[in-house]
C-alpha cells in the first residue's frame, strides 16, 4: 500500500474517532471539537488522495480543503457562542435532554 | 452519574460496534480507489496562463472555483451575523491578560504580525498563502489586542465597521456581477485585468475576515455606538 | 444579459447592504424580492419554451468550472422559494416590529433581514447548483443562516444548537461521499458524474454516505427528532421557511443527485428502504401531532408527515411508467406542501401573537378575532389532508396511481392512512378554534397583512390542484421523466 493510501487510512481512523466523540460526549464543546476532529480527517483524506498524482499532487482538493476549513471555522464558531448561551439559559454546557 | 454508566456499557457498546462495522465499510472503499490518478490537475495547469496568478490553488479558489469561494465568504458573514442576533460580545475579566510583559511585547507583535498578515496577501499570488491565510493572521493580531489591551481597539457597532466587515464579499460579490453585463456569465473576468481584479478581491477580504474572525472571538456584537 | 447568476447575486448584495445601512433595511430586502420574482418569472418562461439553461462560472469548461443548470424543476422550486418569500417578507415587516417592544433585548443591531437575504441567496444558489461540491457550500451557508435565523428566538437556541449539530454531521458524511466520488472519476458536476459512474463498491459507499448525510437534513423518520423543537420554537416567519424551504432543499438535492449520478447504483432494496422510512414518518409525525399541545409543534410534527410523502416515489423507482406518475406527484405535494405549510405556520404566529400563546386548548374566539387566519389554517388543512381541490390531493392522487398501476398496492393504504390522520389532527385545531369565547379575552390583534399573507399562500396551495396544466408542462422541460399526460391517467 502506498503512501497516500496509507495517509487516507489515517484520515478515516480521525474521522471515526471524531464520530464516537460526538455520539458519546454530552457536552457541547467536547462534541464541538468532535465535529471538528471528524472534518479533520476528512480533509485529511481529500489531500491524502490528491496526493496520488504523483510528484505534483492535485490542487483541486486542496482548495476543497481550504473551503471546507473556512465552513468548518464558521459553523464552530456559532456553534461556540450559541453553547455560551445555552450555558447562560440553562445552567450546564448540554443539549437539554427533552428535546426542547 | 449510574445512568452515564448504564448508558456507556450498553449503548456504547453497540455504539462502538456500528462505528466499527461503520468504519469497516469506509476502509472497504478506500481499497477499491485506483492508485494513480491524476483528478483535474492537467486541466488546471492547461489554463494556468489564462487564471491571472501564479499558484494553482489560489487560481481554482479565486478563478475557476472562485464561485464556490464567494459562497464560502458568506457562510462566514452568516456566522458572524448569527453571533449578533445571539449575544453581545463578551470579554470577559478572566480573559484580559494586561500584565506588564504583555503590554510591552504587543508593542512589538501586532505590528509585525499585521506586516506577516500583508505578506501573506501578496504570496498568495505566486504561492501558497492568500485571503483567508492573511485574513486569519490579521485575526490572530486583533485577539491579541482584545485580550491584552480590550480599550484600545473601542469595537463599536458603527458604520465604519460595518464597512470593513462587508467589504470584503461586496467587492467580490460586485465583481462576480460586472461581468454579466457586459454580456459574460457570473465572475467572467476580462484577460486584462484579470491580476488585478483577484489581488483587490484578496485584499478586501483579507481586511472583513480578519475582523470578522476577531468579532467571533469576542463572542457577538459589539456594543452600540453612539450613531 | 445572463440572469440566472443574479438570483444569487442580487440577494447577497441585499444582506450586505443591509447590514450596512439597518434604516433601509427592509427597502432593501423588499426590492430585492421585487428583482427575484421577476427575473424567476422571466427564466421560467425561457426554460418553459426553450428548454434548460446551462453556464459555467467563470466561462471556463465543465469539470474545471461550477457548473449551473436550471430546468422545470429548478424553476419551479425557485418559484416556490420566491412565493415563500414575498409573503413571508411582507408578514416580517410586522411580526418583527412588535415583538422587539416585547423582547428583552432591546439591542437594535439585532435584526433578521441580513440573514433572510443570505438565508434566499443560499435556496436560489442550491436549486440551480449542477456541481457537487457547490452544493455542499450552498447546504452549509443555508444551514448557517437558518440556524442564525432560529437562534433569533430565545426559547430556540438549544434547538438551534442541535439543529446545528445535526447539519454538521450531515454535511461531513456528504462531503465525505463527494471527495471519494472525485477521487474515482476526477469530477465533481452532476451531469458529467452521470455519464461516467460505474457500480464499485467505493460508489456505492458514496452514495450510502452522501444519503445518510441528506436524510439528516431532509429530517426522514428516525432522525427526525431535531426537527419538532426547532420549527415550532423559531419565530414564525422562520418556521415558515424552515418548513416550506429548507427542508425541501435537502430532499431536492437528494432526488438530484439519485435520479442523475446514482440512477445505476439504485438497488430494490434500498428504494423499497426509503419507502418504508416514508410511510414510518407519515405515520409517527400524524401520530406525534395527534397528540402535541402546542399548535406550532402540532405543525412541525405535519412537515415529519408530510415530507415522508416525498419518500414514497423511491419504491416505484425502476417501474416503467409508475415511475414517472410517482415523480410528478411528490413534486405536487411538495410545492403544495411548501406553500401549505408557511401560510400555516404564519397564521400559527398570528396567533401566538394574538393570544401570547398557542395552547391548543386555548385557542377558543379565533373565529371571531381571527377569522382570516382561521381560514387560511382551514385551507392549508385542505392541503395537509389531500381533499380536492388542493394541489396536494393531485400529488396524492398521482401517487395513489402509481401504487395502483405498479402493482405496490401497499402504499395506497399508507397514503389513505396519512390523509385520515392529517383529518384527525386537523379537525383538532379547528374544532377547538371554532370555539366561541365568551369571556372577550383581551387579544392584541395583528396587522391585517400578517393576516392576509397567510391567507394568500394557502390559496396558492389550492390553486396549485386547480391551474396546474402549464406548470406541468413547465416541469416536463428537461425532466429525465418524460411529460404526464393527466387525461390518460384520468381514463
Amino acid at each position: 500500500m502506498n503512501l497516500p493510501f496509507f495517509y487516507a487510512c489515517f484520515g478515516i481512523l480521525i474521522f471515526l474517532i471524531g464520530l464516537i466523540g460526538l455520539t458519546l460526549q454530552p457536552h457541547i464543546l467536547k462534541k464541538l471539537i468532535s465535529l471538528n476532529i471528524m472534518g479533520s480527517g476528512i480533509f485529511l483524506v481529500f489531500v491524502a488522495l490528491a496526493k496520488r498524482a504523483g510528484l505534483s499532487a492535485d490542487p483541486i482538493p486542496h482548495a476543497m480543503v481550504l473551503t471546507g476549513l473556512v465552513v468548518s471555522v464558521s459553523a464552530t464558531a456559532l456553534g461556540i457562542i450559541l453553547a455560551i448561551r445555552v450555558k447562560q439559559l440553562y445552567g450546564k454546557a448540554e443539549l437539554p435532554e427533552d428535546g426542547r | 452519574m449510574d445512568k452515564t454508566n448504564q448508558f456507556h456499557s450498553f449503548w456504547g457498546i453497540t455504539l462502538i460496534v456500528l462505528v466499527c462495522l461503520f468504519g469497516g465499510m469506509l476502509f472497504w472503499s478506500l481499497w477499491h480507489i485506483p492508485e494513480y490518478s491524476e483528478g483535474l490537475s492537467a486541466m488546471v495547469t492547461k489554463h494556468m496562463p489564462d487564471s491571472g496568478v501564479k499558484s494553482e490553488v489560489t487560481a481554482i479558489l479565486l478563478n475557476f472555483r472562485g464561485y464556490d469561494t464567494l459562497l464560502e465568504v458568506a457562510v462566514l458573514f452568516a456566522a458572524l451575523l448569527g453571533a449578533y442576533q445571539i449575544s453581545p460580545m463578551h470579554l470577559d475579566k478572566s480573559m484580559v491578560q494586561s500584565n506588564p510583559i504583555m503590554l510591552y511585547l504587543i508593542q512589538y507583535l501586532v505590528p509585525i504580525i499585521i506586516l506577516v498578515s500583508g505578506y501573506i496577501l501578496w504570496l498568495g499570488g505566486h504561492a501558497a498563502g492568500g485571503a483567508f491565510q492573511a485574513g486569519a493572521v490579521l485575526a490572530g493580531a486583533g485577539v491579541l489586542l482584545l485580550i491584552v489591551r480590550p480599550d484600545s481597539l473601542n469595537l463599536k457597532h458603527s458604520v465604519y465597521l460595518n464597512f470593513i466587515l462587508i467589504i470584503g464579499p461586496l467587492i467580490f460579490t460586485l465583481f462576480a456581477f460586472l461581468p454579466i453585463l457586459t454580456g459574460g456569465t457570473i465572475l467572467e473576468y476580462p484577460r486584462q485585468l484579470v491580476g488585478i481584479m483577484i489581488l483587490l478581491i484578496e485584499a478586501a477580504s483579507t481586511l472583513s475576515i480578519g475582523f470578522t474572525l476577531m468579532l467571533l472571538f469576542a463572542g457577538g456584537r459589539p456594543p452600540s455606538g453612539d450613531n | 444579459m445572463n440572469f440566472l447568476p443574479l438570483l444569487i447575486l442580487i440577494p447577497l448584495t441585499g444582506a450586505f447592504l443591509s447590514f450596512l445601512l439597518p434604516r433601509y433595511e427592509k427597502f432593501i430586502s423588499l426590492t430585492v424580492i421585487t428583482f427575484l420574482a421577476f427575473i424567476t418569472l422571466y427564466l421560467g418562461n425561457i426554460v418553459f419554451h426553450n428548454g434548460p439553461i446551462k453556464l459555467v462560472a467563470g466561462g471556463w469548461s465543465i469539470p474545471l468550472g461550477i457548473g449551473l443548470y436550471a430546468d422545470g424543476l429548478t424553476i419551479l422550486m425557485l418559484s416556490l422559494t420566491c412565493t415563500v418569500a414575498i409573503a413571508v417578507s411582507i408578514y416580517a415587516l410586522f411580526y418583527f416590529d412588535s415583538h422587539k417592544q416585547t423582547s428583552d433585548n432591546k439591542d437594535i443591531t439585532k435584526s433578521w433581514w441580513p440573514v433572510w437575504m443570505l438565508l434566499l441567496s443560499a435556496l436560489n444558489a442550491l436549486f440551480v447548483a449542477a456541481d457537487a461540491f457547490n452544493l455542499y457550500v450552498t447546504l452549509e451557508l443555508m444551514g448557517l443562516s437558518a440556524v442564525a435565523l432560529i437562534a433569533l428566538e430565545k426559547k430556540a437556541i438549544a434547538a438551534a444548537l442541535r439543529y446545528l449539530f445535526i447539519g454538521l454531521l450531515g454535511s461531513m458524511f456528504y462531503l465525505f461521499g463527494i471527495g471519494l466520488l472525485y477521487a474515482l472519476f476526477g469530477t465533481v458536476d452532476i451531469i458529467e458524474l452521470t455519464h461516467k459512474i460505474q457500480s464499485t463498491p467505493t460508489t456505492l459507499v458514496s452514495m450510502v454516505l452522501i444519503t445518510g448525510g441528506l436524510l439528516l437534513k431532509t429530517a426522514l423518520f428516525p432522525v427526525h427528532f431535531w426537527l419538532p423543537p426547532a420549527h415550532a420554537n423559531a419565530p414564525a416567519p422562520v418556521s415558515a421557511v424552515l418548513s416550506a424551504l429548507v427542508v425541501k432543499a435537502a430532499f431536492y438535492t437528494l432526488l438530484r443527485l439519485w435520479l442523475g449520478p446514482f440512477e445505476l447504483l439504485v438497488s430494490d432494496l434500498v428504494i423499497q428502504l426509503l419507502g418504508i422510512l416514508g410511510a414510518s414518518a407519515i405515520l409517527w409525525g400524524s401520530f406525534q401531532a395527534l397528540f402535541a399541545q402546542r399548535l406550532k409543534l402540532v405543525i412541525a410534527y405535519s412537515t415529519v408527515a408530510q415530507l415522508g410523502y416525498l419518500f414514497l416515489f423511491f419504491p416505484f423507482y425502476h417501474i416503467e411508467n409508475a415511475n414517472t406518475i410517482a415523480w410528478y406527484g411528490i413534486i405536487w405535494i411538495a410545492l403544495s406542501h411548501g406553500l401549505a405549510k408557511a401560510g400555516l405556520f404564519l397564521a400559527a404566529g398570528n396567533i401566538l401573537h394574538a393570544y401570547g400563546h398557542d395552547n391548543i386548548h386555548g385557542l377558543k374566539g379565533t373565529s371571531q378575532y381571527l377569522p382570516i387566519t382561521l381560514f387560511a389554517i382551514g385551507l392549508a388543512c385542505i392541503n395537509l389532508m389531500g381533499l380536492p381541490p388542493s394541489g396536494a390531493f393531485l400529488g396524492k392522487w398521482l401517487l395513489l396511481n402509481a401504487a395502483f398501476v405498479s402493482g405496490q398496492w401497499w402504499w395506497a393504504i399508507i397514503l389513505l392512512l396519512g390523509g385520515v390522520l392529517a383529518a384527525a389532527y386537523s379537525f383538532r385545531i379547528l374544532l377547538f378554534a371554532f370555539q366561541n369565547d365568551d369571556n372577550n379575552i383581551r387579544i392584541h390583534k395583528p396587522h391585517g397583512l400578517m393576516q392576509w399573507s397567510a391567507l394568500g399562500l394557502t390559496i396558492g396551495a389550492v390553486l396549485l390542484g386547480i391551474f396546474s396544466d402549464h406548470l406541468l408542462i413547465l416541469l416536463s422541460s428537461g425532466a429525465k421523466f418524460g411529460g404526464l399526460n393527466l387525461t390518460e391517467i384520468l381514463r
